[in-house]
């Protein structure tokens, strides 16, 4: 299943957040949107999602959604949402209890993506327990239990220091290794952008448009922390943005 | 200020070694045991000093040993659970009404703008009504038996719960929401899952409080022609002015009030173990 924005332009009130926007998401790729604070990049995500809906433009679903997928369009967030009186287990329960499954098809679900997640013997900690990066690999676990078309993150690193950062981007490049997955990656770290995505949007300051598709053909698991060419990408996506991320950092918020 | 001038960097005494003077400490609260009781103890044997000595002259306070007594003669006659049994239970059926009843009236506050609209002034205005001036209306709508004693007891305990409920929904995180939302929970478990669990650190708080409010009221609603109940003994004791009897009442109340408040804390403790 593809995702497609046409032409979608969004005001909060009288401002002017989004412009004239148009994009695929094609399956199997991870698509980063990097754009400077204040662009509309979260905002993006949450109408793929179908969270906030376009002042006008559409989003599109294209393509018939796989058999065995509970919820196409799932989001992995950056504060993690996990419920802190559920254990790892009844995070993940959560969102397969809505769905009519047998009580080991749900067991064996979850089995299946604590395994992936390498969070087993981890299954009866509760979230104020574990680490930053052990929370977001609940949410990941959790996001993959219901099998996504597409997965939605928002800045799902952010929240996380540097090395636990890298730890985990190993991890998404291993989950995607094994088992290519659609994913629209919205983040304001250019290194995880060029790390991971298979298509890179930069979005310019408020008013937001596509300034620039970046397209990186080199596969995600020979891609490494340092890697001089993934470097030059990271330089020509930081000269596209420099001025305008100092541009919007000298703007007077009206919210 | 000369050696100021010859030795601008380390100063005069340049090689004088200091500790890092502490400044840190301080509020932060710590378990400490046994001293809530010390308290009591010592304002006891004060009372008790006071009233042997004649510093405390007995008609303005009772002696604390003379109040055991009492309570020991209350005890051995099998008087005391006369009095207690009915009151525990105007106490458990009215606080369960009110506290039952303000829960969900409180959800529904929080859940639904219209329920908010329209609900928030009327409990803003129930709220400061001093439920005991009601007693006589109480008589009529519900008789003099034990009804009304259950109604002006789940009444008082309804508007601080639904406050209590209400800001507590108001302040389940929304982003769990929106979660439970995009993975495209149903309402209900929203609700039940998200919601209620979510708020439940503000409605024991706020419980606290009503149940508080509902022993008050408990002696308040025996006022009303009540043969047996400790707010019955406490008032028969007061107009025959029997201090030791009238004081041995009021502690039976505070130890109610004590075992109250420790039993919302042992549920919190239970219900609650998530917390950070």
């Amino acid at each position: 299943m593809d995702l497609k924005l046409s032409s979608v332009s969004h005001f909060y009130g009288e401002t002017e957040v989004l412009r004239d926007i148009t994009l695929d998401i094609p399956s199997g790729q991870i698509v980063c949107i990097v754009g400077p604070s204040g662009c509309g990049k979260s905002t993006l995500l949450r109408m793929l999602g179908g969270l906030e809906q376009p002042t006008s433009g559409q989003v599109l679903q294209v393509g018939a959604v796989p058999e065995g997928c509970l919820n196409p369009l799932t989001y992995i967030f950056q504060d993690f949402a996990l419920l802190p009186w559920r254990t790892v287990r009844g995070n993940v329960a959560l969102v397969l209890e809505d769905h009519k499954l047998g009580a080991a098809a749900r067991d064996r679900i979850i089995a299946d993506v604590l395994a992936r997640t390498k969070l087993t013997e981890f299954a009866d900690a509760l979230p104020k327990q574990l680490s930053g990066g052990m929370k977001q690999r609940v949410a990941i676990a959790r996001a993959l239990a219901v099998n996504p078309a597409v997965m939605l993150m928002d800045e799902p690193l952010s929240a996380l220091d540097s090395q636990t950062r890298e730890l985990l981007m190993d991890d998404l490049v291993a989950l995607w290794t094994r088992q290519p997955f659609t994913a629209v990656y919205v983040t304001h770290n250019l290194a995880e952008a060029v790390r991971l995505g298979h298509k890179i949007v930069v979005l310019s300051r408020r008013p937001g448009v596509v300034r620039e598709v970046v397209d990186l053909d080199m596969p995600l698991a020979e891609r490494h922390h340092g890697d001089p060419a993934l470097e030059a990408q990271q330089q020509h996506l930081w000269g596209l943005m420099r001025d305008e991320a100092a541009a919007a950092d000298a703007e007077l918020i009206h919210v | 200020m000369s050696d100021l001038m010859s030795d601008p960097i380390s100063g005069p005494k340049s090689d004088a070694v200091r500790e890092v003077p502490f400044r840190g400490g301080g509020f932060k609260p710590s378990n400490r045991r046994g001293v809530g009781l010390a308290v009591f103890a010592v304002l006891l044997l004060l009372a008790e000093w006071g009233t042997r000595s004649g510093f405390i002259s007995p008609l303005t306070l009772p002696r604390p040993s003379d109040v055991l007594l009492t309570f020991q003669e209350l005890y051995v006659s099998g008087m005391l659970f006369k009095h207690l049994l009915p009151s525990l239970s105007r106490l458990a059926v009215g606080a369960l009404i009110g506290a039952s009843l303000g829960i969900a009236v409180g959800v529904l506050i929080g859940l639904f703008s219209l329920a908010r609209a329209g609900l928030v002034p009327l409990v803003a205005a129930i709220f400061p009504i001093p439920k005991i001036a009601l007693l006589p209306l109480f008589v009529i709508w519900f008789g003099i038996d034990e009804t009304s004693k259950y109604a002006l007891i789940a009444f008082g305990t309804f508007t601080p719960t639904v406050v209590a409920t209400y800001a507590a929904v108001d302040n389940v995180d929304r982003v769990l929401i929106r979660m439970g939302q995009s993975f495209g929970l149903g309402w209900w478990s929203i609700v039940t899952k998200i919601v209620v669990p979510g708020a439940m650190p503000g409605i024991l708080s706020g419980l606290r409080i009503s149940l508080t409010i509902a022993i008050i009221l408990l002696v308040a609603a025996e006022m009303l022609g009540a043969e047996y109940g400790i707010g019955a003994y406490i008032l028969q004791a007061g107009s025959l002015y029997d201090l030791e009897r009238l004081f041995a009442g009021v502690v039976i109340l505070s130890v109610l009030g004590v075992g109250v408040s420790s039993a919302v804390a042992a549920v919190e403790r239970r219900v609650l173990r998530w917390r950070v």
